[in-house]
């Protein structure tokens, strides 16, 4: 790996002075991801900005939700006992991704930013308009199990890797982000975008900008909420296609009902079709299937990716139905 | 003289590891772990530099950026590598490595960079440039410019086509025929250690620790290629951290070692691959494809068998697994045509995976066998029954004991097979279809001749033993212990081993499920020569070295294992999620030398078929020529998740003397044979969904 300067930062705002200052620099969390990078030649940077020990790994119970730090390991977050009662879809993502040792090391915005493990933007040697833009996509024709179904683009149809991210968007997450002109909140939604002509860049926030925290609000859905990733191997595994979903029931009645899907698009996919066409109606297994596969309309599939339609609408139905059982 | 069987009492009885503790607590020492101590300081280390493109020509190697790196040291390439003198009789193109401008597959060895540091020398390989004219390349077996080939001879030196009886009068007198195309992905072994090696020139000796699973192979394939005498290469291998037949043979990263410590005389040099140039530089199982004919009685006996198999192959090197010969030997068709061709592509080499030969075509002609249960409505175990042949059908020789109807019933009887349906898609548990299947497994006995030992009594009632084996993993070193023991009838604790190493008699490589038996009858015959030589009660210093050239009764019987292979899978009903719930194993393998051992050789080879059953799939991108799932979040291998909560592997207690003096036969390979066959098998049972391609996963059934 090249040589580089490594800072470890003492304030949010040091950090993110250094690194607005400095395109060449870049911050580094768990380092579960970034470090492949180094090794690999994906990324070079020259400034690695440690804000891993900055005072941001606590959970604070606001009384209305939660605000989870910047720096909290998933294995944390994953046994917070608030996260388990009152968000268990985040809980049961963040325990569905990668293995013990890594959520050990991996933080809450590092989690939201890793990046596609599309075997193309691994590889240094194969094209890739994400990792050198202008290059091209080797995976539009290429191995495409794992390719997006939704929102991708003709330069890029990777998906974000992320189980947590899928729960935090069904639970309406907001982001905390502290930049050169202050902080700001995004919707955890409008955090990742989609890959358009600029697949280079997974999220909106500009060079510099930090996740300081992740703030969730309690809610009846939320409390009723749940995670479901489907994958060739039993752990350990990216998701082929997963689902948090979030349900209230009024009587047989939905009230409320959220679904956000994962593996499906470069960013965590918020179903709101499938959400309007469920809301104040009944459940049952076929409705769910239909509003899924209404939200599926729009999927764009290659021979390898077609199977994730007749999946996501499986798993969707899976989430919801066993959701309804246990709260009615 | 020829070794004779022996009493057992050490061999058959649990003996916990020997090396165990120095594993577990981490002083095992790997091929690049040796230090200062063992004389291994101030090493550099090399870094490999692949080819970027399938096939062409390497105009220039520009390591200016490279050499300009902190820490680097030197850059190798095809203009600056010492010259090769000899790479075989027709010249070996995987070894033959910068020795000309000549690309023949992605990811070939273009450069090694030499640094002080890891880090420095993997940024200098990233810093050079290659500069590449790019040749048309062809990377897929389906291409039209893909030609099938009938090679001379298969793995293993089988015979590439081979028939018996009349298939077609067979088949065309025949009430069912079953009809289906098998396919196997690449799959490549993936040993948790990778391809590793620290290596030394001092101008007269080349000192190497590799990671290998036959030092004396490993001498004697450099030696000549470096113009040296194979007494001038020094190759140990205390400790190897798995293999599955990809550290077999050499390969280009052990060339690579050589010539790197040769271009810095006197300086120790660490080579190590990386996970993703494993997929490139150090073997796999290569994709396969079998075309199977049953033709039978409507009551399912066998009429003839057909195994066609098809297979791309190395332009550079050839290498052909023996997919079809299964299909010579297992079952009593009276008619049977095998035939194997292959298909020469820009790609890179192939060569030994656990089962070769065995393992893909097994996978073929066991789910072809379901199928035709199923197409005579007859139990999958009473159609292997009426299928069993008295006598070999290839050799016409008497078995040494062909006991795989035992496997069968008491494999049936423990699972729970009796009372199972032969509808498909009938048993759920919540969520999941649940179904079972059943195969059946053989593998071959091998065994090496031309294996040494050396036997020397020490004080105190003591023997040293002396062979040139390899333990990767296995627990050769501790089951050689015990083998030494009873033929010297002494304690396992009287005896000293020492194995590894190239100043040891020479020794036959720890694959074809052929190490302990051939290393075992070379300890026996030297220990029976020691105690002819100098009796019961030596004095110490006294020493016998014999060399083996034959054991077992090959020309008189067909020695052969089988198996019974029991799978009960789950699928969920809306994911289509596939996952084994139980999977058993019965053997007839010889006596077992070590039973604590013997179990851990079995299940793992029974998961490493569940593995090929679900996960394993090496995806070749033709337009790029090289292997995309190059590391183990995109190259899936069965993880603890995976393993079947009722995982068993047993065996039947006998003892096969004409196959080695203590009665065992090899059991390294036969439990991934029939395994992924039994799950496929299961799965169509739970779902009526069959899968003839591996790895079955969860888009066959939404």
């Amino acid at each position: 790996m090249k040589e580089l300067t490594y800072v470890r930062a003492t304030s949010a705002a040091e950090a993110v002075e250094a690194v607005t200052d400095d395109p060449r620099a870049q911050y580094l969390g768990g380092g579960t991801n970034l470090t492949d990078h180094l090794k690999l030649g994906i990324t070079t940077p020259e400034v690695l900005v440690d804000v891993s020990r900055l005072p941001l790994d606590t959970v604070e119970d606001t009384g209305t939700g939660l605000r989870i730090g910047a720096a909290v390991r998933n294995s944390d977050l994953a046994a917070h006992p608030v996260v388990r009662s009152d968000f268990p879809a985040l809980s049961r993502a963040l325990l569905a991704g990668a293995s013990g040792q890594i959520r050990n090391q991996a933080t809450t915005a590092g989690n939201l930013l890793q990046r596609t493990r599309c075997v193309y933007f691994q590889d240094p040697t194969t094209p890739c308009n994400k990792r050198e833009p202008g290059s091209g996509c080797s995976a539009i024709e290429g191995y495409g199990r794992y390719n997006a179904v939704l929102g991708a683009s003709e330069a890029c149809v990777a998906v974000h890797p992320s189980d947590m991210a899928v729960a935090m968007s069904a639970l309406d997450a907001q982001v905390v982000v502290l930049g050169a002109e202050g902080e700001r909140r995004i919707p955890l939604e409008d955090l990742h975008r989609l890959p358009g002509h600029h697949p280079e860049r997974d999220t909106t926030l500009a060079h510099g900008e930090l996740i300081t925290a992740v703030e969730l609000s309690r809610s009846g859905a939320a409390r009723t909420s749940t995670y479901e990733k489907a994958r060739d191997r039993a752990s350990y595994a990216f998701a082929l296609v997963s689902v948090a979903a979030a349900l209230e029931l009024d009587g047989d009645r939905v009230a409320d009902v959220r679904i956000a899907w994962g593996g499906a698009a470069h960013k965590p996919w918020r179903a709101r079709t499938a959400e309007d066409l469920l809301r104040d109606g009944p459940l049952d297994e076929q409705r769910v299937r239909d509003a899924a596969a209404e939200e599926l309309r729009a999927a764009a599939t290659g021979p390898d990716s077609d199977y994730k339609v007749a999946m996501l609408t499986g798993i969707t139905a899976r989430a919801l139905v066993r959701l309804s059982e246990a709260t009615s | 003289m020829i070794a004779r069987p022996i009493e057992t009492r050490a061999v058959g009885a649990h003996h916990d590891r020997v090396d165990g503790p120095l594993k577990v607590t981490g002083h095992a020492r790997y091929a690049v772990e040796h230090g200062p101590d063992e004389g291994v300081s101030e090493h550099l280390t090399a870094w490999l530099v692949g080819a970027p493109v399938a096939k062409g020509r390497v105009l220039r190697v520009d390591a200016t950026q490279a050499l300009a790196t902190a820490g680097v040291v030197s850059v190798v390439d095809h203009e600056s590598a010492r010259r090769l003198d000899d790479t075989g009789e027709q010249g070996d193109g995987e070894l033959a490595i910068l020795q000309d401008d000549r690309i023949h597959y992605r990811g070939q060895i273009v450069a090694i960079v030499l640094a002080e540091s890891a880090e420095a020398a993997r940024e200098g390989a990233r810093l050079v440039h290659v500069q590449v004219e790019a040749g048309d390349h062809v990377a897929d077996l389906d291409s039209e410019e893909a030609e099938l080939y009938a090679p001379e001879e298969v793995n293993a030196g089988h015979e590439t086509d081979w028939s018996d009886g009349d298939v077609d009068a067979a088949r065309a007198g025949a009430t069912v025929v079953v009809e289906g195309d098998y396919s196997i992905p690449y799959e490549h072994n993936n040993p948790l250690e990778p391809h590793a090696a620290t290596a030394h020139w001092d101008g007269e000796v080349l000192t190497m620790w590799d990671s290998t699973q036959a030092v004396h192979a490993v001498a004697s394939t450099l030696a000549p290629m470096l113009g040296l005498e194979v007494e001038q290469v020094r190759v140990r291998a205390p400790y190897v951290g798995g293999g599955f037949g990809s550290k077999g043979l050499p390969h280009s990263p052990e060339v690579a070692a050589a010539l790197a410590a040769m271009a810095v005389p006197g300086r120790w040099v660490r080579l190590a691959v990386t996970r993703q140039q494993m997929f490139a530089m150090t073997g796999y199982r290569s994709q396969s494809r079998s075309r199977i004919r049953l033709a039978a009685e409507p009551d399912g006996r066998l009429l003839a068998i057909e195994h066609d198999a098809v297979a791309p192959s190395a332009a550079v090197k050839e290498f052909v697994e023996q997919t079809a010969t299964i299909s010579r030997m297992m079952y009593a068709a009276p008619a049977r045509r095998t035939t194997h061709r292959a298909a020469a592509l820009d790609i890179n080499v192939s060569s030994w995976m656990r089962a070769p030969g065995e393992m893909p075509g097994t996978f073929a002609t066991e789910v072809a066998m379901d199928e035709l249960a199923v197409a005579c409505d007859v139990d999958p175990i009473d159609l292997r029954l009426r299928n069993e042949p008295a006598t070999d059908p290839e050799t016409g020789n008497p078995w040494n004991d062909r006991r795989l109807v035992e496997c069968l019933e008491q494999g049936a009887e423990r699972f729970g097979w009796s009372g199972r349906s032969p509808e498909p898609r009938t048993t759920t548990d919540g969520d999941w279809l649940v179904g079972t299947g059943v195969a059946a497994a053989t593998y071959p006995t091998l065994w090496m001749p031309g294996n040494g030992a050396r036997i020397e009594s020490r004080t105190g009632g003591r023997y040293a033993v002396g062979i040139g084996a390899v333990d990767i993993g296995t627990g050769a070193r501790t089951v050689l212990q015990q083998i030494a023991a009873d033929a010297l009838d002494v304690p396992v604790s009287a005896i000293d081993l020492a194995i590894g190493d190239t100043s040891l008699p020479a020794a036959t490589v720890a694959g074809g499920s052929s190490g302990t038996g051939s290393w075992g009858t070379a300890i026996v015959q030297t220990a029976q020569q020691f105690r002819a030589d100098h009796g019961p009660e030596p004095a110490p210093g006294l020493h016998t070295q014999t060399t083996t050239e034959s054991y077992p009764d090959m020309a008189g019987h067909a020695l052969h294992s089988f198996g019974a292979v029991f799978a009960e899978v789950r699928v969920d009903r809306w994911t289509g999620e596939v996952r084994v719930s139980r999977l058993h194993g019965t053997y007839s393998v010889g006596r077992i030398v070590n039973p604590m051992t013997a179990r851990s050789q079995l299940l793992g080879g029974l998961l490493m078929g569940l593995s090929a059953a679900l996960h394993e799939e090496g995806v070749r991108d033709p337009r790029f020529g090289h292997v995309v799932t190059q590391d183990l979040a995109t190259y899936h291998v069965a993880a603890h998740a995976d393993v079947p909560p009722d995982l068993d592997a047993r065996w039947l207690e006998e003892s096969d003397t004409l196959s080695t003096p203590f009665g065992g036969r090899g059991i390294g390979e036969i439990a991934i044979v029939g395994t992924a066959a039994a799950i496929a098998n299961a799965a169509w049972h739970a779902t009526g969904v069959r899968v003839r391609d591996l790895p079955v996963t969860a888009d066959a059934f939404l």
